[in-house]
């Protein structure tokens, strides 16, 4: 951690990490510590008394046939998102890896929807499946399908999916090429001399070499669709019809800055963070440790 | 190439083809509708051919924005897009390069205490405290300021550690002989780890901007004034104002110049995107 050869003690370090430490304390703690106090206190509706309530807004939160649901769905939501678009990804990465020729022009074409934001991702999906105007609807109402998000809660989940499966799959695509990329030619060729075809050689050797960083994307794309999708949310369905999209940050943004419920807007703050401390944990402790199988 | 199979290396091109015309659907969707007429985009089907009216739909949303989303011409945004992520960008850069250097150079007390306290920032994304950290910058005086959009998330472990990580490869001997030659702290900062960790720099840079060009949730909650919003932002007041006179020509036209900076970073620094995304997730 520290250099062997290094500096004596002075002013000079305090000054040095001062700036990151005071936007951290300012920005980041205090407000992590507020949000765990408000969870603890219950204000009435025009704000003018507020008490001391111990955990009851956790167990009011916890009884909230509303807030159960809209976990079940996250969780229900962030296994699609992760699901298509790591397999989407680990299709073309495959693929990609087979041939030679042209693999850095197929990642230039698929690498940037990484920089689309989210809220923009959300946009040209709902503009494509819009019910009336939609390019998407057209060709499915030709075929005897009418879409309407708008009204359908399986369809408006359908396309917050696929807007947010559609931005991840570049990010996907770049760690699954690499990770394809750094197994040793010999193991292949070995494979192949034994007569294995390249399906068998896929599912056989490259998919199992390829776990650390499958688990690695497993984590990245659960936190993604669990914070990062907010954006795509707002912008296609505002958590509707009826509830049908609304995830854990979008139930945190609507109950605290729309309801103005403060006390159970910080209680569902503070289960997020429970949330990201444990995925951070096993990000770090259990992925970690896997990378080093070789 | 392990074998020859001229078939499966052909159905191998083809899919990674399709695959492509997939991902890359919804921008020719969108280019499309950025060169139509407004009276074109509300007939069914949608055109899937460009038409010729992309520089006056340019024109009109760079100059004149959009009715309904508060007629704030689309070039504001973008420069303020562009300042919100060159602050961020820079911001995060800077005082990362700054805890790093101490925390490897330096022994002085409290320094695992520091290094813990900007590790937590990890655990704690925007999304997880909105309410309190928008308190805070309320109480501060900052909201509707580029301080206000850029400060709050300018703290960063993950660069820290980028760092962190570059400046324990550089061998001690540097050091040495930079003592012996007199140089002190901040010299040798300056004239020999800054140079050293360039590269780590640009791409660092790449990525940020990105991250930062992208924040949504952040301006959304603390810009009430028009004249602050950024063009991440401004494409979800549009498709508010798109259900009752849907613009669709200009919404996409302003999809496409918002995207723009973000795509063109990627692709043309490639190779120091890449370097940055897999180096900072490490």
């Amino acid at each position: 951690m520290l250099k062997r050869v290094h500096f004596g003690p002075s002013i000079l370090p305090f000054l040095l990490v001062a700036p990151q430490i005071i936007v951290t304390l300012v920005f980041f703690i205090w407000p992590a510590g507020q949000a765990l106090y408000q969870s603890l206190l219950l204000e009435d509706a025009f704000g003018l008394k507020t008490e001391f309530v111990w955990f009851r807004n956790f167990i009011t939160l916890f009884e909230d046939e509303n807030y159960l649901g809209t976990f079940q769905r996250t969780i229900i939501f962030s296994f699609l998102v992760a699901f298509s678009s790591m397999s989407f990804a680990l299709m073309l990465a495959g693929m990609a890896d087979r041939v030679v020729r042209g693999a850095t022009t197929y990642r230039t074409l698929l690498i940037w929807p990484y920089a689309v934001a989210p809220v923009i991702a959300g946009a040209l999906w709902v503009f494509m499946f819009d019910p009336t105007l939609g390019i998407i609807t057209y060709a499915l109402s030709y075929l005897g399908y009418e879409w309407n998000h708008k009204l359908n809660g399986t369809e408006a989940m359908a396309l917050v999916v696929i807007a947010a499966a559609w931005k991840q799959v570049a990010y996907n695509f770049l760690f699954f090429l690499a990770a394809m990329q750094s197994i040793p030619k010999s193991l292949i060729e070995a494979a192949a001399i034994d007569g294995a075809g390249p399906l068998r050689r896929f599912w056989s050797i490259i998919f199992p070499l390829i776990t650390p960083t499958t688990f690695f994307l497993l984590v990245i794309n659960v936190v993604y669709a669990f914070f990062d999708t907010f954006g795509i949310i707002h912008a296609v369905t505002q958590g509707g019809p009826a509830n049908s999209t609304q995830i854990l940050v979008y139930k945190v943004f609507s109950d605290g800055f729309i309801g103005l419920d403060l006390g159970g807007s910080a209680a569902q703050s503070v289960v997020l963070m429970a949330i990201v401390i444990t995925l951070t944990v096993v990000q770090f402790r259990f992925v970690e440790k896997r990378v080093e199988y070789q | 190439m392990i074998e020859n199979r001229p078939i499966v290396t052909l159905a191998s091109h083809l899919l990674i083809l399709l695959g492509i015309a997939i991902i890359a659907f919804p921008i020719w969707v969108t280019f499309v509708a950025s060169t139509h007429e407004a009276v074109r985009m509300v007939q069914i089907p949608l055109p899937l051919l460009p038409g010729d009216q992309f520089f006056e739909n340019f024109q009109e949303a760079m100059n004149r924005g959009i009715t309904g989303a508060g007629n704030l011409p689309v070039s504001v945004m973008l420069l303020n897009s562009l300042i919100m992520a060159l602050m961020i960008a820079f911001g995060k850069i800077a005082i990362s390069l700054l805890s790093a250097f101490a925390i490897v150079y330096f022994r002085f007390p409290f320094r695992m205490g520091f290094f813990w306290i900007i590790f937590i920032t990890l655990m704690l994304p925007v999304e997880v405290r909105i309410l309190p950290t928008f308190e805070v910058v309320a109480n501060l005086g900052m909201l509707n300021s580029y301080w206000g959009l850029s400060i709050p998330l300018i703290a960063s472990a993950t660069a820290t550690f980028m760092f962190r990580q570059v400046f324990l490869t550089i061998p001690d001997e540097l050091l040495e002989s930079a003592r012996i030659d007199g140089a002190g702290p901040m010299r040798f900062f300056v004239d020999i780890l800054l140079p050293l960790s360039r590269t780590n720099i640009a791409a660092l840079f790449v990525i940020l901007f990105i991250y930062g060009w992208n924040q949504y949730l952040w301006p959304l909650l603390i810009t009430t004034d028009q004249s602050m919003y950024t063009v991440v932002m401004g494409i979800k007041q549009m498709l508010e104002a798109a259900e009752q006179a849907p613009a669709w020509n200009l919404i996409m036209m302003t999809a496409l110049l918002a995207m723009l900076p973000p795509v063109a970073v990627v692709v043309f620094m490639q190779r120091l995107f890449v370097k940055g995304l897999t180096e900072t997730e490490k």
